[in-house]
């Protein structure tokens, strides 16, 4: 099948570029086809963030967002910052002494999967042709130009057999295509390798984000209230934070972001969130409420120094897939929403002078410079490489005087060089770290936490995380690291196995709920994720 | 031969289901909605007659809110030739359903009515049942096997200890189990097609049918959560907790 415009992934990067499309052709009075792929059952069902929100992209997208409905849940009403020296106490931080860029007057704390869905409404009323439940598997090259891609294959079997309901992958054409897969998408991984769009950048940094949503009594809840924190309990092994937001109808987000460039492998970011939580300051507000959903996602968080060239023959890969993620505000919806319509003004411009399209837009790339997005990552460059060159008390301090006294303009550039799967360090130099056993009220085990996540894959197919070499799983991975794929693994996927004839690494490929870290943090890059059969993995609600 | 197929918009079976704080019902904000997956077995059995050269047309059709015309649009890209809506939201309960279905029948004169044996929200396993009385015509539940031959339809039923094979003549109501297929996959074109195939909307109103509600629904609670096991040292401590703590033993 052929269309003007393939968007692969209904994330707030994809659902705003294909909405722009749809936009720009009625304007202009143009048939204009935009076909968009979404690898979740339904649109949102993938989708997890914190999530407060910035309304800029939105206002620009559909100004009369209020009017027509869309989900922005409540206002932030106060912002509560803290620095956890350790498990008991903890240092509230006054407005003053924070970065001005995690100061969240205006903005809204929403569920980006309700935000999406509602996108999703939207542009199908446009006529964007969504179909959730199929992957993009791979991609379409004709002559250095990506001319679109091949949907995943349904119905084969775990021994690679055929089933009798098998339906081959489809050939999805267009003249322009897309890529708004979200952090470390496997095309988009694919594509900065062919095109070499990484190259003179800093490699990109992840943190995985875990999170839950908790149902409280309404007497505990304060619509609004937004909670940021630092140190405890990741301090000294990990970089990273935590949130708290008072969402609407009685809900609570909690959740912990830990940077993957943490160097003990017997480091468990699942269980730093279990603990995490049992911490005096959160885990007053969720006493006495219910857990009611649980997800993780990787997030890719190195920003400008990071971010690959976007454009390349025949496409465009936009937001968390190429890394617009601003870190500190720490928030991706806008800038991603705001790749997307870059990317939709681009495509619509081409297409207006050349119908065949398949060209390199690099005009893209001084759009982009134009606009707001690049410099709010330009004057963000620093956040990130600074916390981890300086920790979280020097660099915030750096953070402090670069963004409230020069507005992110000091004329400096840090970097921040080392690949996140590098800074791993063998088990043997490493103190492993003792867990305390969840107490089945405000901390959970993993299998009852990845029950809440609804997800699922059909059982007879082949496991969509192979590895390229099976051996280095225990020759490396389990002799020098520990396994750290069993901690790292929010969802219990991979498991050591004890025999008789030795120990086995089992892959329980159908807990798997699409974060991306093994992909990222496995110290051999050994371990590729790969879509699963469409319609597979979590079935989000409201995350 | 038109055959109809009832499908009803549930919680998706992947979802694990929560009741509402304030145990009116179950939650359904935010919460994935798919076809019941015994009306999906439904909707394969009609398409496989079809392929067969037995039917003629199938005809989809789903009661309750807007939205059904997504499982409506599933029907169809599964090979449903066209559809109705019957809208309403009020709550559906199984008689209200089988009376609607009854008047669809009686506008539609299909042959045969094929619909999944229960939904898997309620579990009440009643409206292909109750739609056979209303309408007169033989049912045969719970099927594992069908086979039309002219005027007679053959069921095979997976019943307690074996299979019971049942022969009606059409017209008929048959329900469908679990084994009696495996549903294909909506292909991206058959998706596509769905979009433009015909959807009409009625209302319970213009099919003559009082939907109100005659079950009320005191109270909805999750069942009580599972105790921890403990770990016995000693047969006689399990023979002892069997006998004087569980009571299971004499």
């Amino acid at each position: 099948m052929e269309f003007d415009v393939l968007v692969v992934g209904g994330g707030p990067a994809g659902l705003a570029c294909a909405i722009r499309l749809k936009q720009l052709a009625a304007a202009a009075g143009r048939e204009l086809s935009v076909c968009l792929l979404e690898k979740g059952a339904e649109i949102g069902a993938h989708i997890l963030s914190g999530a407060v929100f910035e309304t800029r992209a939105l206002d620009e997208l559909i100004p009369d967002w209020r009017a027509r409905g869309a989900p922005l849940g409540v206002p932030v009403l106060r912002d509560e910052v803290y620095y956890f020296p350790h498990e008991s106490n903890a240092l509230r931080l006054p407005g003053f002494a924070l970065p001005k860029t995690m100061h969240n007057a205006g903005n809204y704390v929403i569920s980006l999967g309700k935000l999406c869905r509602w996108l999703g409404s939207e542009a199908e009323a446009l006529g964007v042709e969504i179909f959730p439940g199929f992957a993009a598997a791979e991609l379409l090259i004709e002559a250095g130009v990506v001319t679109g891609v091949v949907t995943g294959e349904l119905g084969r079997a775990k021994d690679g057999s055929e089933k009798p309901d098998y339906q081959p992958g489809m050939a999805l054409k267009a003249k322009y295509t897309v890529f708004a897969e979200g952090c470390r998408g496997h095309l988009g991984k694919a594509l900065i390798e062919r095109f070499d769009l990484a190259a003179g950048r800093d490699p990109q940094h992840y943190a995985i984000g875990l999170k839950e949503l908790w149902e409280v009594p309404a007497e505990r809840h304060e619509p609004g209230l937004v909670v940021h924190g630092a140190g405890w309990p990741l301090e000294g092994n990990a970089n990273g934070g935590s949130f708290l937001y008072h969402g609407e109808d009685n809900t609570i987000a909690v959740g912990l972001i830990v940077d993957l460039n943490y160097a003990n492998p017997y480091l468990s970011p699942f269980e730093e969130f279990q603990r995490f939580k049992q911490h005096p300051v959160i885990r007053r507000h969720l006493a006495g409420g219910r857990r009611i959903a649980y997800g993780a996602r990787a997030i890719a968080k190195g920003g400008f120094s990071s971010l690959p060239k976007m454009h390349f023959p025949g496409g465009l890969l936009i937001g968390c897939d190429a890394g617009t993620l601003n870190f500190a505000k720490i928030k991706g919806s806008h800038t991603a929403m705001k790749s997307g319509l870059i990317a939709a003004e681009t495509i619509f411009a081409a297409l207006e002078q050349d119908r065949a399209g398949g060209r390199d837009l690099v005009e893209f790339e001084t759009a982009l410079r134009a606009s707001w997005l690049y410099e709010e990552l330009y004057a963000a460059r620093n956040f990130g490489a600074a916390l981890h060159r300086f920790g979280t008390l020097f660099g915030g301090a750096f953070n402090w005087i670069d963004q409230n006294l020069f507005g992110g303009r000091l004329p400096v550039t840090l970097h921040d060089p080392e690949p996140d799967h590098m800074r791993l360090k063998p088990a043997a130099e490493c103190a492993p770290i003792v867990y305390e056993k969840p107490d089945g009220v405000i901390s959970f085990d993993r299998l009852s936490s990845v029950f809440l996540s609804n997800t699922n894959h059909e059982e007879d197919q082949p496991a969509h995380l192979k590895l390229t070499d099976p051996g280095l799983a225990l020759t490396v991975n389990l002799a020098r690291y520990a396994a750290p794929e069993t901690r790292y693994c929010p969802a219990g996927v991979y498991e050591i196995v004890e025999e008789a004839g030795g120990p086995r690494l089992v892959i329980n490929a159908q807990n798997c709920l699409h974060c991306k870290t093994c992909d990222i943090k496995d110290p051999g890059q050994n371990i590729r994720w790969l879509p699963p059969e469409g319609g597979g993995g979590p079935v989000y609600g409201a995350m | 031969m038109k055959i109809l197929v009832p499908v009803k918009r549930v919680i998706d079976y992947n979802v694990k289901a929560r009741v509402k704080a304030d145990g009116s019902g179950m939650e359904l904000a935010n919460v994935k909605m798919a076809m019941n997956p015994f009306d999906e077995i439904a909707v394969e059995e009609a398409v496989r007659l079809k392929e067969a050269g037995v039917a003629s047309e199938i005809v989809a059709v789903s009661c309750g809110e807007a939205k059904c015309q997504e499982q409506l649009r599933q029907a169809l890209a599964l090979g449903a030739d066209r559809a109705l809506l019957v809208e309403t939201t009020v709550e559906l309960q199984p008689l209200a359903v089988a009376k609607l279905l009854k008047a669809i029948v009686d506008r539609e004169a299909p042959r045969l009515v094929i619909l999944g044996k229960q939904a898997i929200d309620d579990d009440a396993n009643q409206t292909g049942q109750m739609l056979a009385a209303l309408l007169d015509w033989p049912q045969a539940t719970f099927a594992s096997k069908v086979a039309v031959r002219g005027e007679e339809i053959e069921v095979t039923r997976e019943i307690d200890g074996g299979l019971e094979t049942l022969a009606m003549t059409l017209p008929a109501v048959v329900t469908t189990d679990l084994r009696l297929n495996e549903p294909r996959y909506a292909t991206l074109p058959n998706i596509m097609k769905a979009k433009k195939k015909p959807l009409e909307t009625l209302t319970p109103a213009e099919l003559g049918v009082d939907v109100a509600p005659r079950l009320a629904t005191l109270k909805v609670e999750e069942p009580p959560a599972r105790k921890a096991g403990v770990k016995v040292a000693s047969v006689a401590e399990l023979v002892d907790k069997l006998r004087h703590e569980a009571k299971v033993i004499p």
